[in-house]
C-alpha cells in the first residue's frame, strides 16, 4: 500500500524540482520532434529565439499572458475559497460581449469615459456568469465543477447565437462576427508596432491588489479561512455564503475582464473563436502559481512562453501545428507533476497498520 | 445458558492500543465461551469500540494478541491486522453504522464479498438456500429481493447479521445494536439473538444501556478509560453496582472554593432545537446559569448535547421556547451576535470548528475578533497589533509551537486548546460554554483548562460544561445537570450511582 505525505518546505526541493521538470518535458517533447523528422536542435534552439528572439517576439508573449494572467486569477481566487470555478471560459467570453455590445458604436463619450465603462460592462458580465453557478450552490448545493462547466457551452452557443443575430456586424459580409470596437473604447497599446496591450497593466495591477487583498485584509482572511475550513469560520462568526458569493462574483468578474482586453485591446471584434482555451487554460495558471496572485503573473508568463515559443518553432520548421499543442501538454503537465512531487513524497505503508 | 464447561472460542489477551498520547486499552483481558452472551460496557470513550476493531483486524495491537479456537477446538493466535483472516476464523461484526449498499436486494448485500469477484457465473440458487436455511434456524427473517434501501433500520441489521452467518460467523460482534431500534425491534433482536446462542453462537454486544444488558446478556464486562474494571455474571449483577464500576467511584476533590452565584446569564425555557435526528436534537430544555457558577451537563453523548451546543455556540435556533442572554431576549441567533453578546465558545472538535488548520496561530486567536479596532482599521489588519497580542497570548496561556505564524495544525492538541482559551478569554466572556474541552487531552493542558474555567467562574462568568466525563462534571460543576433524550433533569445529588442511573435513562434512585 501507499500513502501520500505532505513534505516538509525545502529550499533545495522547491528550487530543483521546476529545474529538473522543465529539463525532463525537453526531454520528453524531443521524441514526438524527432519522430516528425524534425531537427530536434533547432527546434530547441527556435522555440527560445520564438520567445526572446526580438523584442517583438517578447511582447508576443506578453500579449498571450494578459488574459492567462486574468483568467489564472480567477480561478485562483475561486479556488482559494474552495469555489471550482471551471467556467472561466464561459464567462470570459460573456465579458466580450458585453465589451462589444456597448463598445462597437451603441454608445460613444470620450475614450476616458469609454474603456472604464467597457471594462466594467464587462467584468459586470463575467460576474453575473458565475452569480448563477455560486447561487445555485450555495441554495441548493448544487456541484459548481458540473455546473460551471456546462455553463461555457450554454454560453458559446449563446455568442454564436448573438453573432448571428442582433450583434453581427451589418458590414461584415454575412460573417459570423461582431461590428468592431469603436476607437474610443479600445485599450490603447503600450509600444509602437507591437500587438502587446494596456490590459496587461490591468492584469498586473489586479494581480498586486488581489496579493495586498488577501495577505493584509480582513476579507482576504475571511476569504482564506472559508476556503481552508468553512465549519470553523461558521463557528468564528464569519458569513460562509455571503463570503463565498463576494468570491464568486470577483472570479468571474476577472475572467469577465480577460474577454474585454481581447476584443478591446487585441482582436477589435468579436468572433467565436476569440480564446483558444484561455479560461481553461487560467485553471492550469492558477494551480501552477498554488493559487498566489503574484504567482500567477509568473505561470502565466511561463505558459504564454511555451504557447508562443512551440508555434513559431512549428511554423518555422514547417512540423504540424498539433506538434506545437504536445509540447505545450508536455511541459504544463511535467511542471505540474514537479509541483505535486515537490509538495509530497509518497511513502510505502505496511499492511494492516491503523490508518 | 451456558455453563463453565463451555470451551472458550476467544481470548483476548493483555490488548493495549494508544493513540499518541492516548491509551486507548490498556492490557484487556476478556475470555469468550460457546453459546454466551457477553455485554461489553463503559461509557463513550472507555475503549470498546477500539478494543473490538483490533479482535476484527482493523487496528494493530501495540501489546498482546487474539487466540481463537481453531477446527481441532484449541485455542490458537490469530494473526493480528487481517481482518480477512477475522472473518475466515469465524468472526462477524456488525457496525452501529452499517455498510450496506443500499440500491442492491438483502440477498445481494448477504452474498457481496463472500464469492470471488471474478466469477462466470453467480450460483444464486445455492446462496438462496444456504440464506432460507439460515433464517428459518434463526428466525431472522427479511424479504430478500427487496432492495436495502426499502427496508425499515430494524431489518437492515438483520441483513448485517444474515451477513456474518452466511459467512458461518461462530463468534458475533454487536456494536451497539439498539441504538437505532425502536423498544420493539430491540427486543425482537435480543429473543433472536437469545436462541441463536442456545444454538452455539457467541455473541459480544457493545452498549450502555443497563436494562437490556441486564435483561439479555449471561455476563457483564465493564471498560473504563481503557481497563477491565469488573466482570461478573449477570445472574449477580445489579444496576447500582455496574452504574459505579461505569463511571468510577473515587472520591473528588473539590478545589472550588464556594461562591455565591449572582444574576442568571443563561436562561432556556422549553426550547426545542431539531436536529438531523433524534440523537442531536433538544426537546423542551430548562436550564440557568447564574455569573459565578459551572452548571456540568453529564450525560452518554448522542442525547441532544450536541443540539445544546450548536443553539449556544449561535449555529441553531430553537424552533420553541425562550432563550435569554445575560436577562435580554437573543433574537439572533449567528455565532457573531453570540460572541458580540459576550458569550465564550469552546468547541468539542478542535480541528473541525475549533480552528482553521492552516492558517497562523495569530490569525486564529483574532478570527471572532475581525472587526474590533485593536485588530483591524477599515479592513486593513493591524499587523503589528496582531503580533503584539499573539505573543501576549500565547505567554499568558502557555501556547508553545513554532511561532505566531506557524500555521495551527503543527501545535499539539492541548497547544490547540490553549489557543481557543486564549480566544475565549481574551474578550472576558459573561457566558462560557466549553464542550468537551479536555477531550484527548495530556493531565497538564487538562488542568489549564479547569483553572481557567474556574477563574472565569471567579470573575463572574456562568459556565456550561458538557462532559462525558463525570470526574470532570464532579470535580468542577456547582449544579449537574444529565442530558436524556433530548430532555435535561437535574441531578439532585452528586452521588454517582444516581447520576449514572439518570444517564442511562432511569428515574433518579
Amino acid at each position: 500500500m501507499m500513502r501520500i505525505e505532505p513534505r516538509q518546505p525545502s529550499r533545495v526541493v522547491n528550487v530543483a524540482v521546476p529545474v529538473l521538470a522543465a529539463l525532463v518535458s525537453l526531454l520528453l517533447a524531443a521524441i514526438p520532434l524527432a519522430l516528425a523528422g524534425a531537427d530536434v536542435l533547432a527546434a530547441f534552439r527556435l522555440m527560445w529565439s520564438g520567445v526572446f528572439g526580438s523584442p517583438f517576439a517578447f511582447t508576443e508573449t506578453l500579449t498571450r499572458a494578459t488574459p492567462l494572467i486574468l483568467t489564472g486569477l480567477a480561478a485562483a481566487l475561486a479556488f482559494r475559497a474552495k469555489l471550482w470555478n471551471i467556467g472561466g471560459e464561459g464567462q470570459l467570453y460573456l465579458g466580450a460581449l458585453a465589451a462589444v455590445a456597448l463598445g462597437s458604436g451603441a454608445i460613444s463619450a470620450p475614450p476616458a469615459v469609454m474603456i472604464p465603462l467597457v471594462l466594467l460592462a464587462g467584468a459586470a458580465a463575467g460576474a453575473a456568469g458565475m452569480a448563477v453557478p455560486a447561487f445555485l450552490k450555495v441554495r441548493f448545493g448544487a456541484d459548481e465543477v458540473v455546473t460551471t462547466l456546462l455553463l461555457n457551452f450554454v454560453i458559446l452557443l449563446f455568442v454564436q447565437m448573438m453573432l448571428e443575430g442582433p450583434l453581427q456586424d451589418p458590414m461584415g459580409m454575412g460573417w459570423p462576427q461582431s461590428a468592431p470596437v469603436i476607437e474610443k473604447a479600445t485599450l490603447p497599446q503600450l509600444m509602437d508596432r507591437m500587438r502587446v496591450h494596456a490590459g496587461l497593466l490591468i492584469g498586473l495591477g489586479l494581480a498586486v491588489l488581489f496579493h495586498i487583498l488577501l495577505t493584509r485584509t480582513t476579507w482576504g482572511m475571511k476569504m482564506r479561512a472559508v476556503g481552508e475550513n468553512a465549519p470553523a469560520a461558521r463557528h468564528a462568526g464569519i458569513p460562509v455564503t455571503r463570503t463565498l458569493m463576494g468570491a464568486a462574483l470577483i472570479s468571474g468578474g476577472l475572467a469577465g475582464l480577460a474577454g474585454v482586453g481581447e476584443v478591446a485591446g487585441l482582436k477589435g471584434y468579436l468572433t467565436a473563436d476569440l480564446s483558444p482555451g484561455y479560461g481553461y487554460a487560467g485553471i492550469v495558471v492558477a494551480m501552477l502559481a498554488r493559487l498566489s496572485p503574484l504567482g500567477t503573473v509568473a505561470s502565466a508568463l511561463f505558459i504564454a512562453a511555451v504557447f508562443v515559443g512551440a508555434d513559431s518553432m512549428s511554423r518555422a520548421i514547417g512540423v504540424s501545428s498539433y506538434l506545437a499543442d504536445l509540447v505545450v501538454a508536455i511541459a504544463l503537465l511535467c511542471v505540474l507533476i514537479g509541483g505535486f512531487v515537490s509538495r509530497y513524497r509518497i511513502v510505502r505503508v505496511r499492511t494492516g497498520e491503523a490508518p | 445458558m451456558t455453563d463453565r464447561q463451555s470451551p472458550v472460542v476467544l481470548r483476548l489477551a493483555g490488548l493495549t492500543k494508544r493513540f499518541g498520547s492516548v491509551l486507548a486499552n490498556d492490557a484487556v483481558e476478556l475470555d469468550l465461551r460457546r453459546g454466551e452472551i457477553l455485554a461489553l460496557l463503559g461509557e463513550n470513550g472507555a475503549g470498546k469500540t477500539t478494543l473490538m476493531n483490533m479482535l476484527f483486524g482493523h487496528y494493530l495491537p501495540d501489546a498482546g494478541h487474539v487466540e481463537i479456537i481453531g477446527p481441532d477446538g484449541r485455542l490458537a493466535p490469530l494473526p493480528a491486522g487481517h481482518p480477512e483472516a477475522a472473518l475466515r476464523a469465524g468472526i462477524g461484526m456488525v457496525h452501529q453504522h452499517f455498510t450496506l449498499a443500499y440500491n442492491l436486494s438483502a440477498l445481494d448485500n448477504i452474498v457481496l464479498g463472500a464469492e470471488p469477484l471474478l466469477a462466470w457465473r453467480r450460483d444464486r440458487q445455492a446462496a438462496r438456500a444456504k440464506i432460507d436455511a439460515i433464517m428459518a434456524r434463526s428466525g431472522l427473517t427479511v424479504a430478500l429481493d427487496a432492495p436495502v434501501s426499502q427496508l425499515s433500520v430494524g431489518e437492515r441489521q438483520r441483513v448485517e447479521i444474515l451477513k456474518a452467518l452466511y459467512r458461518e460467523a461462530r463468534i458475533l460482534v454487536l456494536d451497539e445494536p439498539t441504538a437505532v431500534l425502536t423498544p420493539q425491534e430491540a427486543d425482537s433482536l435480543f429473543e433472536t439473538v437469545g436462541r441463536m446462542a442456545a444454538d452455539g453462537l457467541s455473541v459480544i454486544f457493545i452498549s450502555h444501556k443497563l436494562r437490556e444488558v441486564l435483561a439479555f446478556s449471561h455476563r457483564i464486562e465493564v471498560l473504563r478509560h481503557g481497563r477491565n474494571v469488573g466482570g461478573m455474571a449477570t445472574a449477580d449483577a445489579d444496576e447500582t453496582r455496574i452504574a459505579r464500576l461505569m463511571v468510577g467511584a473515587e472520591t473528588a476533590t473539590d478545589p472550588r472554593p464556594p461562591m455565591a452565584p449572582g444574576a442568571p446569564v443563561l436562561e432556556l425555557r422549553g426550547v426545542s432545537v431539531a436536529g438531523p435526528d433524534a440523537r442531536r436534537s433538544l426537546t423542551g430544555a430548562t436550564l440557568e446559569v447564574r455569573a459565578h457558577e459551572i452548571v456540568g451537563i453529564a450525560g452518554v453523548s448522542g442525547n441532544g448535547q450536541s443540539a445544546l451546543a450548536a443553539l449556544l455556540s449561535g449555529l441553531a435556533e430553537p424552533e420553541s421556547g425562550e432563550m435569554r442572554l445575560a436577562d435580554a431576549p437573543v433574537a439572533r441567533f449567528t455565532p457573531a451576535a453570540f460572541v458580540a453578546a459576550g458569550v465564550g465558545r469552546i468547541p468539542e472538535d478542535r480541528h473541525h470548528e475549533g480552528v482553521v488548520p492552516d492558517m497562523s496561530v495569530a490569525e486564529n486567536l483574532v478570527i471572532e475578533a475581525l472587526g474590533d479596532p485593536e485588530v483591524s482599521r477599515l479592513g486593513f489588519l493591524r499587523r503589528g497589533a496582531i503580533r503584539a497580542r499573539t505573543a501576549e497570548a500565547c505567554a499568558e496561556f502557555d501556547v508553545r509551537g513554532p511561532g505566531p505564524y506557524a500555521p495551527v495544525r503543527l501545535l499539539s492538541g492541548g497547544n490547540m486548546q490553549k489557543l481557543i482559551l486564549a480566544r475565549v478569554f481574551g474578550r472576558a466572556p459573561r457566558l462560557i460554554l466549553a464542550n468537551q474541552p479536555t477531550r484527548g487531552l495530556d493531565l497538564g493542558a487538562a488542568h489549564a483548562v479547569a483553572r481557567r474555567l474556574l477563574e472565569a467562574r471567579a470573575r463572574g462568568a456562568g459556565v456550561v460544561l458538557i462532559s462525558e466525563d463525570l470526574d470532570e462534571i464532579l470535580s468542577l460543576a456547582d449544579r449537574i445537570v444529565v442530558m436524556h433524550d433530548g430532555g435535561m433533569r437535574e441531578a439532585a445529588s452528586r452521588d454517582r450511582a444516581a447520576i449514572g442511573l439518570m444517564m442511562a435513562g432511569q428515574a433518579a434512585a
